[in-house]
């Protein structure tokens, strides 16, 4: 009798269920439906900004908002060519004073930019005390040193840094009311491309006056405006801005930008179709969304480079011939494929696909597997000190399991002995590079600031490179990259590039692995959904569906 | 009472000088680099460098760091983060209502259903009843939090459509599942306490008393029974409350509720000392209160125990 009885509670149950479930579905319809009807609205995942300042904006969440606040100098073309935007024309006779006439535009309260809008802002963030976070961004203008004084003993002298002494950069100037005049240090023939960048936005002068309550809020030239204030942790929402001209009006009325903390669950609500657009499918789901989401899973050329470098200091790694053995000893697609899901794609040369430049197969034989002369070479260099290497990784960026994918690659290929070491975060692998103290290899990742070789060449492998923490130097290759700075021409600049890329592919002072792809997905609501080589999604091309 | 209720709040000050010195002590001594955290795997420009160890006092030690935050915390200032610069006091406001909600919802939950089944279990030992809570609250107690709180949002939230998926866009329902899934654990806690401690007190003398005098059966477990049993309850329900009010950083994630547990995540990731200091001393303070609430309705359980 008491079994009788639960079996009837528990079709009770189902039936209570199904129908919660059916009145779930219908209002979901509902829904979606009523934000329909002419351009409509659609939302995406970001995280938390940092800052919603153009030139503080670096990380992926502040920068994606900005693009929908703000129309840059330049933008870039399918083929990654920079096109004028908010700029009328960007001229220079001797790639060193650059003269920038901007269209006409106006704010999103109605007042007009103006050059002035443009100095002040660039002024602000390149003011070291601001702290901004694009500050190095300014650092090829001419005025940056006296804004930024460098700490005269290092960080661990008794001297501290003393007062910039300048306020304005001395290398910038507002000509008139549409002209601005950009004063390098060094000439520098692909400026054109620096200035597509977030940093290079203007600010509105009242900005400056109170940039915390600026922020909440912010006020640009670009095809949305800011629709409410800045919802910290829950969302930013921005409308169409009727009065744009700077280029195509948006075609849809708005954007609601959703800060989820973990990717997982934004995956989730666009699997449930709560959400637009998702910029970045985590990795756990890779393998099962292509088939969950059918043609709704996309991916485009992204702009990271990840590679494991070679410290100079230690002398294990010294003999070129040993390093390019242990390139040739690695199976990058395997492990794009067993590891990434092919979310990314092996690297055949130094610098991205996305920059002008690149050529397919520039790393040549070095970084293509081939276990055999892999194993030949490393004979030939008399094997590596005590038969085993070390590969560093920070332990916080989930790095792990290709390292370890790595490692087993090469004790099969080459017969030697190599682990993994987690450091727990990536600052304090950085400090045990620059203190000399950590022994082996480790791999590092870089993201481009402005599509040209020189981005990825300069800060990682020139000598006194931002981001060159192994150590590498070779004078014809400083004296190459800065040659094409120098350039008259773009394609003159490319050229010594290449060269300077020939000198890296002889060296192999760090082996190129992986290139980065986006890989991004939306609902059924819309359609036109494209990342730009920024990692930022194309607001104003996205469409209801 | 009054006097003991005043000097409990005395006692709350060394703790949290205590706790709040420790864990900036923590923070402080992990020996990171805050600066660079925040930069990810970018280079740090030199002169931000600078213009932060200048701002948050970074190069100073210990004592004279911790000195700066005592003397803005008695000013009624918690500092600013460092990530984003935003007020601390700022982002405690807007977090944590919403830790309050799903904190509110888990606790009425695990009570009102964890104490009924477990009172209902207790008086039916042995039988269909007992077996299902005991076998029940079981699976729940062995399942992680994140394998619960994924399978929920994934069948009831994207299959299903009951509940939203995330978010805290849809008011009430937005908190239910999350509050629901937060306090499922602790609910089977609270009915494995419940039904131990119901079933030892039916065996006392005073209710065989009481059945003896005639009182009808409702009025011995209502009154005399679940009186004396509750009192492991509320000790837990107390603690428990102190905890779930200190934010849940797995269920808030999963669910993406901007709350305590999600500042708390974000302040460790990134070793920001103020926003951690100033949402631990909160949780602490919370603790500390909770505790004395709990002591304090011992006395309204158990007439016989007394403060002075």
């Amino acid at each position: 009798m008491r079994g009788a009885k639960s079996a009837k509670w528990v079709a009770g149950a189902i039936v209570v269920a199904l129908a919660a479930t059916a009145c779930g579905s219908g209002s979901d319809e509902g829904k979606s439906g009523g934000e329909g009807g002419s351009g409509g609205a659609f939302s995406m995942n970001i995280a938390e900004p940092k800052r919603l300042v153009p030139q503080a904006a670096t990380e992926s969440g502040g920068s994606q908002v900005l693009s929908g606040l703000f129309t840059p100098l330049v933008e870039f073309d399918a083929q990654n060519q920079p096109v004028l935007a908010a700029a009328e024309s960007i001229e220079s006779t001797d790639n060193k004073v650059w003269t920038i006439k901007l269209k006409d535009a106006t704010w999103h309260d109605g007042t007009p930019v103006t050059a002035k809008d443009y100095v002040g802002a660039w002024n602000w963030g390149a003011y070291g005390p601001n702290a901004a976070d694009g500050n190095y961004f300014f650092g090829t203008i001419q005025g940056y040193d006296e804004m930024n004084p460098v700490d005269p003993d290092g960080d661990e002298g008794p001297k501290k840094a003393p007062e910039p002494s300048a306020k304005e950069l001395s290398g910038l100037k507002a000509v008139d009311d549409k002209t601005i005049e950009v004063t390098l240090k060094a000439p520098f023939a692909g400026y054109k491309s620096v200035l597509g960048y977030t940093v290079f936005y203007p600010m509105p002068q009242s900005a400056l006056t109170d940039i915390k309550a600026y922020e909440e809020a912010p006020i640009g030239q670009g095809p949305f405006q800011m629709d409410g204030k800045w919802e910290h942790d829950k969302a930013v929402k921005v409308k169409a801005y009727a009065d744009y001209k700077l280029g195509e009006k948006p075609k849809v009325d708005a954007v609601e930008f959703r800060i989820y903390q973990d990717q997982n669950t934004a995956y989730n609500d666009l699997l449930a179709n709560n959400l637009d657009v998702v910029d970045q499918i985590p990795t756990e789901v890779m393998g099962t969304a292509p088939s969950e989401l059918g043609d709704r899973f996309k991916s485009s050329e992204a702009s990271t480079f990840q590679f494991v470098a070679f410290p100079t200091y230690d002398k294990k790694f010294s003999d070129p011939r040993v390093r390019k053995a242990i390139s040739m000893a690695i199976d990058r697609d395997e492990i794009i494929k067993v590891v990434f899901q092919n979310s990314q794609s092996s690297a055949d040369a130094f610098v991205s696909p996305v920059v002008g430049g690149y050529r397919e197969g520039a790393c040549g034989d070095a970084c293509k597997f081939n276990p055999t002369e892999a194993k030949k070479l490393l004979a030939e260099a008399g094997g590596i000190e005590g038969n085993k290497i070390n590969i560093g990784h920070n332990a916080d960026g989930g790095h792990e399991q290709w390292i370890n994918a790595t490692c087993d690659q090469l004790k099969k290929n080459l017969g030697i002995d190599c682990v993994g070491q987690a450091v727990p975060k990536f600052a304090e692998l950085l400090k045990q590079v620059e203190e000399k103290k950590f022994s082996g290899m480790f791999r590092l990742g870089w993201i481009m600031d402005y599509p040209s070789m020189e981005n990825y060449l300069g800060p990682l492998f020139s000598t006194d490179g931002s981001s060159n923490y192994y150590g590498y130097s070779n004078k014809d290759f400083d004296r190459l990259v800065q040659e094409g700075r120098e350039a008259k021409t773009e394609a003159e600049a490319i050229t010594k590039w290449q060269a300077a890329e020939d000198i890296l592919v002889k060296d192999m002072p760090v082996i190129p692995l992986r290139f980065g792809k986006n890989v991004f997905g939306h609902s059924t609501n819309v359609k036109n959904v494209e990342m730009n080589l920024f990692n930022q999604v194309e607001l104003t091309k996205v469409e209801k569906a | 009472m009054g006097r003991y209720v005043l000097r409990r709040l005395l006692q709350m000050v060394p703790v949290i000088i205590g706790t709040t010195f420790l864990v900036f002590a923590l923070v402080t001594e992990m020996g990171g680099d805050p600066v660079q955290n925040l930069y990810g795997e970018r280079p740090v420009p030199e002169s931000i460098r600078v213009a932060l160890t200048a701002q948050y006092h970074l190069d100073d030690p210990l004592p004279v760091r911790y000195g700066y935050y005592v003397s803005g915390l008695l000013q009624g200032d918690f500092g600013t983060s460092l990530s984003g610069s935003r007020p601390i006091s700022e982002m405690i406001a807007d977090a944590w209502p919403e830790t309050l909600k799903v904190a509110g919802i888990a606790f009425v939950f695990e009570m009102v259903v964890g104490v009924a089944a477990g009172v209902l279990a207790g008086m039916r030992r042995g039988k269909f009843l007992d077996n299902l809570v005991l076998l029940s609250t079981l699976t729940v107690i062995a399942v992680p939090i994140f394998v619960l709180g994924q399978t929920a949002q994934i069948f009831l939230g994207v299959k299903a459509g009951i509940f939203p998926v995330s978010g805290t866009n849809e008011g009430f329902m937005s908190y239910l599942l999350p509050g629901l899934v937060l306090g499922s654990v602790s609910l089977a806690y609270i009915a494995r306490l419940a039904r131990a401690s119901v079933a030892e007190n039916l065996r006392m003398d005073y209710v065989r008393t009481a059945k003896a005098k005639g009182l009808s059966p409702t009025r011995i477990t209502g009154v005399h029974v679940l009186r004396n049993s509750l009192i492991p309850v509320v000790t837990f329900l107390g603690a428990d409350l102190g905890t779930l009010m200190g934010g849940a950083i797995v269920t808030e994630r999963i669910f993406n509720i901007p709350g305590v547990g999600y500042n708390l995540f974000k302040a460790i990731q990134i070793e920001d000392g103020p926003a951690l200091v100033g949402f631990v001393t909160l949780l602490v303070l919370v603790y500390v209160v909770m505790a004395l609430v709990v002591d304090l309705l011992y006395a309204v359980l158990d007439p016989r125990i007394r403060y002075a």
